[in-house]
């Protein structure tokens, strides 16, 4: 079983939603699509299920051409941002909607219901109504009524977005849990880099309607095939200079920062990327090198703290573990752990990907 | 806790106070004046206690224009409701048609009131009016100065024509805050189309539609302008519905004190059904 998009492009006037996209996604994995709002995450998964129909190209699911086939007939199912339930139901009922359409039996429905209800935690809330039930409640439900179908293809569109931070992460730790045995392809989207890292599986990084890359998501994290890819699975935003390289030594435009590579490539001029979490107050890696920054703004959340500085023409963001207090203008230190540092080429590909 | 205490508060709700009192609590205060006493003119008057009601409560008049008030009643919510739910889910939701909908279908709440009778008078005038003389020509015998049927025909199709629209516009705001994904997602349950409306779109507007089922009730059970222009509660009386019947009563024949009995009675039903009404539509709502 797999679900496969050829080409597939989305048009809406004159506007282009989705560029000529190809994807396979496997059976039992959970795919995540990660970009920004307007990236073509909705549309995206709107032309999986059947929603929407794409303007060329094929989709092809376990080795049959369903491009055109209605929603109706795919056994899919959609978890969405907002939280939608049929309002005079009661939870049970709610659940059990899918199942009662498609003419299951008393008995059956009871039971699946039932098993359904215990996973999300919902077994005391069955003869409520939706609106009676906290926002975590009511997203469980849906949830529910989503994994309830055994459905082949589960699509969740930023499900997580808006409940409050406690029930997000709470909610975010059990979602990988409730797909683990389950025989369908679950396709998750989200504008944030740490829900991907989170769930796992494989990652697709989106921008302005194009699939930048597709791959298992600690590889695409880890070696990103591009600066786009890199931008985009960044948060906080991902830190950009431009370096040359003369044998070992590298050296910042910019500045007179260096230090010395092992990256086997050649001399030139490069991009590097490094990631917030590779500055930091404190020395990390046997290879770190010092960095002089003035503190624009600095931000604590107490375990760990965003420091935003500027270095000649650079404005960067570092992150440091634990509670760094600095002021608003202070000259600083910060060390950059140069082992890993991205390296990309003119054409902003990666080339220390060995 | 030391309050400051200042009277001079007061002064400002007086507007207030004087502008309730002149256009609600005095008027109605009269009216309970009459109806508790007999007038023969020249300010005197003499205390009869509760007779003009008993007298109106018994009375057949009065429970024959009060049975025609709640047929008419009834009779148009049950055309109006359905009929303003079905032509707002076929309205567009996007594009031109969106205002050139809305402006029609506000078209009829525009009009003044006596117009609209006085339009319908005319057009259904069975000589010279466009439906009276075209249903004749069809070869129906239609009449609606003469015939009960087709006074009552004409009342109710002339209200239709004037309220729908309200019940469109309401339902309309309704539907509109439904979010698409909840269409989405009962596209992908397979629900069928009879289903998505019974357990989406019916139950998100449901306080729309009591507040159209309320403003209809009310102003159908106190309607007069339009029938008193059309029909003048003819032929006969068979469409003096209860406000036509009270003003033949009050200045027809100049019973001043039943006539204040029945206003107050027919006060007192509107603000029961009301209240019935509302409570029952919104007993689901409390519990939650």
């Amino acid at each position: 079983m797999s679900l496969e998009l050829k080409n597939v492009e989305k048009k809406v006037g004159i506007d282009t939603h989705i560029h000529p996209t190809s994807l396979k996604l496997k059976k039992n994995t959970i795919n995540v699509l990660l970009g920004s709002t307007l990236a073509g995450k909705t549309t995206l998964m709107q032309i999986m299920a059947g929603l929407d129909k794409p303007t060329s190209g094929e989709i092809w699911f376990d080795g049959k051409n369903v491009t055109g086939m209605k929603v109706q007939k795919r056994n899919c199912s959609m978890v969405y941002q907002q939280f939608i339930n049929y309002p005079n139901y009661t939870v049970y009922e709610n659940i059990a909607s899918p199942l009662v359409i498609t003419g299951v039996k008393d008995d059956e429905i009871k039971q699946r219901v039932g098993k359904v209800a215990e996973l999300l935690k919902l077994s005391a809330m069955l003869n409520k109504k939706p609106d009676e039930l906290s926002g975590g409640q009511q997203q469980r439900t849906a949830l529910a009524r989503a994994l309830v179908k055994d459905s082949d293809l589960i699509l969740l569109d930023e499900p997580l977005a808006n409940l409050d931070f406690k029930l997000r992460e709470e909610l975010r730790e059990e979602l990988p849990k409730l797909f683990e045995d389950r025989d369908c392809i679950v396709v998750y989207a989200t504008t944030e880099p740490s829900d991907a890292l989170m769930i796992g599986g494989n990652t697709a990084t989106l921008l302005e309607g194009k699939v930048i890359q597709y791959g298992k998501t600690l590889e695409v994290y880890n070696k990103p095939e591009n600066l786009i890819s890199a931008k985009v699975f960044s948060d906080p935003p991902m830190n950009i200079a431009e370096i040359t390289k003369r044998g070992d030594n590298c050296k910042f435009t910019d500045n007179d920062v260096q230090w010395k590579s092992s990256a086997k490539i050649k001399d030139g001029t490069y991009k590097i990327g490094i990631r917030p979490h590779n500055i930091t107050t404190y020395k990390e890696g046997n290879n770190s090198v010092e960095i002089n920054g003035k503190v624009q703004i600095s931000e604590l959340s107490g375990s760990e703290s965003l420091i935003h500085f500027t270095n000649g023409n650079l404005n960067w963001v570092s992150l440091s573990n634990g509670t760094q207090q600095k002021n608003v203008g202070e000259d600083t230190k910060l060390y950059m752990n140069t082992d890993e540092f991205l390296y990309f080429d003119q054409n902003n590909r990666l080339v220390n990907n060995g | 806790m030391n309050k400051t205490i200042n009277q001079k508060a007061w002064y400002f709700v007086i507007p207030v106070f004087v502008l309730v009192a002149f256009n609600a609590a005095i008027p109605l205060m009269t009216v309970v004046n009459y109806s508790f006493q007999e007038t023969f003119g020249n300010n005197v008057f003499a205390w009869e206690g509760t007779r003009w009601f008993k007298q109106i409560l018994l009375s057949e008049r009065f429970h024959a224009s009060l049975g025609r008030q709640f047929a008419f009643t009834f009779i148009i919510l049950l055309i109006q409701i359905p009929l303003g739910i079905a032509i707002a889910l076929t309205m567009p939701k996007k594009g031109w048609g969106v205002p050139v909908c809305l402006i029609l279908m506000s078209m009829p709440l525009l009009i003044p009131w006596n117009v609209v009778g006085a339009m319908w008078n005319i057009f259904a005038l069975p000589d010279i009016g466009f439906l009276g003389h075209s249903l004749n020509a069809m070869g129906f015998d239609y009449n609606f100065t003469q015939q009960p049927g087709d006074a009552w025909f004409t009342t109710i199709l002339m209200d239709v024509w004037h309220w729908t629209s309200l019940v469109v516009l309401l339902s309309y705001a309704g539907l509109n805050s439904i979010q698409p994904a909840y269409y989405q997602a009962a596209e992908i349950d397979g629900a069928s189309r009879w289903a998505t409306f019974r357990y989406i779109e019916l139950p998100k507007m449901k306080k729309v539609l009591t507040l159209a089922i309320l403003l209809r009730f009310m102003d159908s059970f106190m309607i007069y302008t339009e029938p008193f222009v059309l029909t003048g509660g003819g032929p006969g009386n068979t469409t003096a519905f209860l406000s036509i019947d009270l003003v033949k009563m009050a200045l027809g024949q100049f019973d001043l004190g039943p006539a204040a009995a029945m206003s107050l009675i027919y006060f007192f039903i509107v603000l029961l059904v009301c209240w019935v009404f509302y409570n029952l539509m919104m007993k689901n709502e409390a519990q939650s």
